[in-house]
C-alpha cells in the first residue's frame, strides 16, 4: 500500500511497469526533463495569448504602415533557415554529449549559437529599420502587438544563447557529469521550442501578413 | 546491440538509439521534412496558381504539420510508454492554446460585429485605416 501511494503521479509506464505501481519514483533524468517540459508547455501558452492579441489586432493599424507595406520576406526566409539549422546542430550536440565527445560537442553547440546570432542580428536589423521608417511599436496598435509578439521571440532567443554559453563553460569546466547533461538536455528543449513557435510567427505573422 | 545495428531505420524517432548513425539519421530526417515544409510554406504564400481563399488555411496546415515533425524529430515526442505523460501534458497544453486563440479571435470579431454603434465602444473599428 505504502509503495503504491509513493508512486502516484510518478509512474512514468517502463515497459516492465505493470501498472499497479510496482515502482517508486522516477529517475532525475525523467523528472527533470519531464518538469521543464511543462515550463516550456507554459511558456507556449503564454504565446498563444500574445498570438491571439495580435490576430485581433492586426488591422488596427490607425492609418499607419500594414503588414503588406512592411515585411521582406527573404529576410524571415533566411532567419527562418538559420533558426531550423541551430535547432538542428543543437541536436547534433546532444548526440556527442550523451556519448561524452568534448571537441564535437563544443563545436556543435558553438555552431548552433552562431545560427542563433544571425537570426537575432537579422530581426534586430528588420526591428531598427522599422522603427526608423516610422513604425515603431508605439504608432499603432498592430504594431504594438507586433513587437510585443516577434520581440518576445526574440527575447527567449537572446536568453537561450546566454544560456547556451553558460553551458558550453559548465560542458567545458565541469565535464560531461549526470547533472551537467541533465541541464544541457533542458537547454535542448527550449531551443527546439523557440524553434517550434518560430515557424507559428512565420507562417502567421509574415507570410499571412503578406499575401497579395 | 548487433539487431540495432542491423536494423538501423527500424528504430522510431524518439526512441533511445544505440547507434550514433541512426540516431544523426534521425535528424537529418526531420531536417530535410521541416525545409521541405518550409520551402512548400513560402512557394504556397508566393504562387499565384492556388486559389486564393484557400491559402491562408493552408499555409496554417503546413505551419501545424511542420510543428508535428518538430515534436517528433527534434523533442522526441513518440507513442512510447515512457512518453505517456509528455504527450499528455502537451495535450492539455495543445487544448489551453486552441481555447485561448480560437475563442479570442471568435469573440474579437463578433464583438467588432455586434456592438452597439457608440463610437467609444468601436476602438478597433475606428482604428482601421
Amino acid at each position: 500500500m505504502t509503495t503504491e501511494a509513493a508512486t502516484i503521479g510518478l509512474t512514468h509506464g517502463g515497459s516492465e511497469d505493470t501498472g499497479l505501481g510496482n515502482r517508486g519514483p522516477e529517475s532525475k533524468s525523467i523528472v527533470v526533463p519531464y518538469g521543464f517540459w511543462l515550463f516550456v508547455l507554459s511558456d507556449i501558452v503564454l504565446f498563444s495569448a500574445l498570438f491571439a492579441t495580435y490576430a485581433a489586432l492586426v488591422r488596427a493599424t490607425d492609418g499607419g504602415p500594414t503588414t503588406n507595406q512592411l515585411f521582406d520576406r527573404n529576410l524571415v526566409a533566411i532567419e527562418t533557415v538559420a533558426l531550423l539549422l541551430s535547432s538542428f546542430v543543437c541536436g547534433l550536440a546532444i548526440i556527442f554529449a550523451k556519448r561524452a565527445n568534448m571537441l564535437w560537442t563544443q563545436v556543435w553547440l558553438l555552431v548552433t549559437g552562431l545560427f542563433g546570432a544571425i537570426f537575432l542580428f537579422i530581426e534586430l536589423y528588420e526591428f531598427s529599420k522599422m522603427i526608423g521608417e516610422g513604425a515603431g511599436p508605439q504608432r499603432s496598435a498592430f504594431l504594438s502587438a507586433f513587437f510585443t509578439l516577434v520581440g518576445c521571440h526574440g527575447l527567449h532567443v537572446t536568453c537561450g544563447l546566454l544560456w547556451l554559453g553558460t553551458m558550453m563553460a559548465q560542458v567545458w569546466a565541469k565535464g560531461f557529469q549526470q547533472h551537467i547533461l541533465r541541464r544541457l538536455l533542458c537547454f535542448s528543449i527550449f531551443w527546439h521550442a523557440l524553434d517550434i513557435i518560430w515557424v507559428a510567427i512565420f507562417t502567421i505573422v509574415y507570410l499571412i501578413g503578406t499575401l497579395p | 546491440m548487433t539487431s540495432d545495428e542491423n536494423n538501423l531505420l527500424d528504430v522510431a524517432p524518439g526512441q533511445p538509439h544505440s547507434n550514433i548513425l541512426s540516431e544523426v539519421m534521425a535528424y537529418v530526417i526531420g531536417l530535410g521534412l521541416a525545409l521541405l515544409l518550409t520551402g512548400i510554406s513560402f512557394w504556397v504564400a508566393s504562387t499565384s496558381v492556388l486559389w486564393g481563399p484557400g491559402i491562408a488555411t493552408g499555409l496554417v496546415v503546413l505551419a501545424i504539420a511542420q510543428m508535428g515533425v518538430h515534436l517528433v524529430f527534434f523533442l522526441h515526442i513518440t507513442s512510447g510508454p515512457d512518453n505517456t505523460n509528455n504527450v499528455l501534458a502537451l495535450a492539455f497544453g495543445v487544448l489551453i492554446v486552441f481555447l485561448v486563440m480560437i475563442g479570442t479571435i471568435w469573440i474579437m470579431a463578433h464583438m467588432n460585429a455586434n456592438m452597439a454603434p457608440d463610437p467609444n465602444m468601436m476602438n478597433l473599428m475606428t482604428q482601421r485605416g
